[in-house]
């Protein structure tokens, strides 16, 4: 069949464009925070790598990753239960709000936290005449991730659960399981892949963001610095490869995100083909 | 008996368990997680008159740092449009080695955090950076100057309009080409007459997506901005310089603009996109 664009010459520049400007605008980045990395050899590598002040932010940060994760894996499977099991008012709605913190700032988003919970805010004078500090520590850093990482598992189930339809799980009520023998034994089967995958954008977003947690961290070095705020410290502070060495770490964690997107959808389409 | 009485209550709709449990989950995490938090904005607010809002989102610094902000961001979407419509068609249309490498890369900036983004993109494209130098001698200057916040906006941005084209494009029938090329129309004619408008809901939905991200973005472009007051700052630096000094109110008043125009764009691209969805599956059209 001819199709449009199918003549060798165009088919040609277009391809060329294409690499050309991805390897310009996507592979060069990459390549270039690996190359300053190791710009003083593996040894300064390493000596960066195991300084006290980074180790620190990568305990930090994996820490507070690990409480986000749990939070909004739950929340975004009851979200897409609901809104793809039941018809009811309201139910475009929720959609809609869910995806509140795609289009908000995360500076946006770190400020109406640190005026809710800050010393002058309605639940923080509260908090703090009771001795609990959440903004400039670690509950606080908690709270911004989870609010800007919250629509991704539920961004993934979705669409799945909707195009699945509800009949295998209504079958297995109406033979007699209970509600969590259903979720467990029938739907779970069916979505963990896009679980997986909701995790690990959770994941990735959650140790990356720097916006929202800058404003509430207060950047106190081995306590509330995560690691995107030590690279921006360690930046500032004219240490570049040292910057580099923490951002090629976050880079990996990138790097390891858009591989598991692939595999998953080799295994899709792989599935597709089969069936 | 309560089983019994709980499925005579439920609407007959209603074979599946679980409604009230995660109904009551998902209002209880969206009231105190994203709903509670954006009120303290309007009870931080509420103590100024309408004239020291309006004096205070209307400051000079403050307005440069708009004009910066959407200019840049409209330049980064425009690109991004571009780009993302050549990606996409070259996606879906074309074999070639390395393919699934150039697919999955596009997915980078969102995997990156921004803020390795931004020290990365200042490197690259400072004086003595492998672009800084390449571009130095040309008399072009990026690092420091409004096209290096345009440059972050649409690094950061790129996967919007690729994701967005791609799906649509491969679910168009290779019919319409074929009857486009058989009727005598050349290539860039029949992608002009035929491919275009079918592509242009998803093209618009992306682009306006990528711009409102833009207007948003922090952390890759604060590295490279400059942060020059009434030049290179950005209003979500803006928001951040005001919290440094203490001043949440003027910080807040500020945060409410971006946070109405944002969500403004987001609501009417929306309503757009659910018009046109109308007009392709439901209306006679």
């Amino acid at each position: 069949m001819q199709r449009i664009g199918d003549s060798p010459r165009v088919r040609r520049v277009l391809v060329g464009l294409a690499i050309f400007f991805s390897a310009l605008f996507l592979l060069l980045p990459l390549v270039a925070i690996f190359a300053q990395a190791f710009a003083e050899g593996l040894e300064m590598f390493w000596a960066n790598l195991s300084d006290e002040y980074t180790l620190a932010a990568i305990g930090l940060t994996l820490f507070v990753a690990a409480l986000t994760i749990p939070v909004n894996l739950v929340f975004g499977v009851f979200l897409a239960w609901l809104v793809t099991r039941f018809a009811f008012p309201g139910r475009r709605l929720l959609q809609t709000l869910i995806d509140i913190p795609f289009a908000v700032s995360p500076v946006v988003a770190g400020l109406v936290y640190l005026l809710l919970y800050g010393r002058n805010g309605w639940i923080g004078g509260w908090l703090d005449s009771h001795d609990i500090q959440i903004m400039f520590a670690w509950p606080g850093i908690v709270l911004v991730t989870i609010f800007v990482t919250c629509p991704f598992v539920a961004r993934e189930l979705i669409p799945l659960m909707q195009a699945q339809g509800a009949r295998e799980e209504e079958a297995a009520v109406t033979l007699g399981a209970s509600g969590w023998t259903v979720f467990r034994r029938v739907t779970l089967p069916n979505i963990k892949w896009a679980l997986l995958y909701g995790v690990i954008l959770t994941n990735a977003r959650a140790v990356g963001e720097f916006g929202a947690v800058s404003v509430v961290s207060g950047s106190i070095r081995g306590e509330t610095n995560t690691l995107p705020l030590h690279v921006e410290l360690l930046y500032q502070d004219y240490n570049t490869v040292g910057a580099f060495t923490a951002a090629a770490l976050l880079a990996l964690i990138a790097l390891f995100t858009l591989a598991a997107k692939a595999f998953l959808e080799w295994r899709a389409t792989r599935r597709e083909n089969a069936a | 008996m309560n089983r019994i009485a709980s499925l005579t209550a439920a609407s007959p709709k209603r074979v599946l368990p679980g409604f009230g449990l995660s109904l009551g989950v998902t209002l209880l995490f969206i009231s105190l997680v994203l709903l509670l938090p954006l009120t303290s904005l309007v009870g931080q607010l509420s103590g100024l008159s309408l004239a020291e809002y309006w004096a205070i989102i209307t400051e000079g610094r403050v307005v440069a740092s708009y004009l910066v902000t959407i200019g840049a961001a409209a330049v980064a979407a425009l690109f991004n449009a571009l780009f993302g419509l050549l990606m996409a068609w070259v996606l879906v249309r074309y074999e070639f080695p390395g393919k699934r490498l150039l697919d999955a890369l596009m997915d980078l900036p969102f995997a990156l955090p921004t803020a390795v983004a931004g020290i990365t993109l200042a490197t690259l494209y400072s004086s003595n950076g492998w672009m800084g130098q390449l571009l130095a001698p040309l008399g072009f200057e990026v690092a420091y100057t409004w096209v290096g916040i345009a440059l972050a906006m649409g690094f950061t941005s790129i996967p919007f309009v690729v994701r967005t084209v791609q799906p649509v494009l491969e679910d168009m029938p290779g019919e319409v080409d074929e009857a486009a090329l058989t009727l005598g129309a050349s290539d860039a004619m029949a992608f002009r007459r035929v491919i275009l408008p079918h592509l242009w809901p998803a093209l618009v939905t992306g682009t306006g997506l990528a711009f409102v991200r833009s207007l948003g973005e922090f952390g890759a472009v604060i590295f490279i901005a400059g942060n020059m007051p009434y030049e290179t700052e950005i209003t979500s630096l803006m928001i951040f310089v005001k919290l440094q000094e203490y001043d949440y109110v003027g910080a807040s008043a500020i945060a409410s603009v971006v946070l109405a125009v944002s969500l403004l764009l987001l609501l009417v691209l929306n309503l757009w996109q659910g018009r046109f969805i109308r007009r392709l599956h439901g209306g006679k059209g």
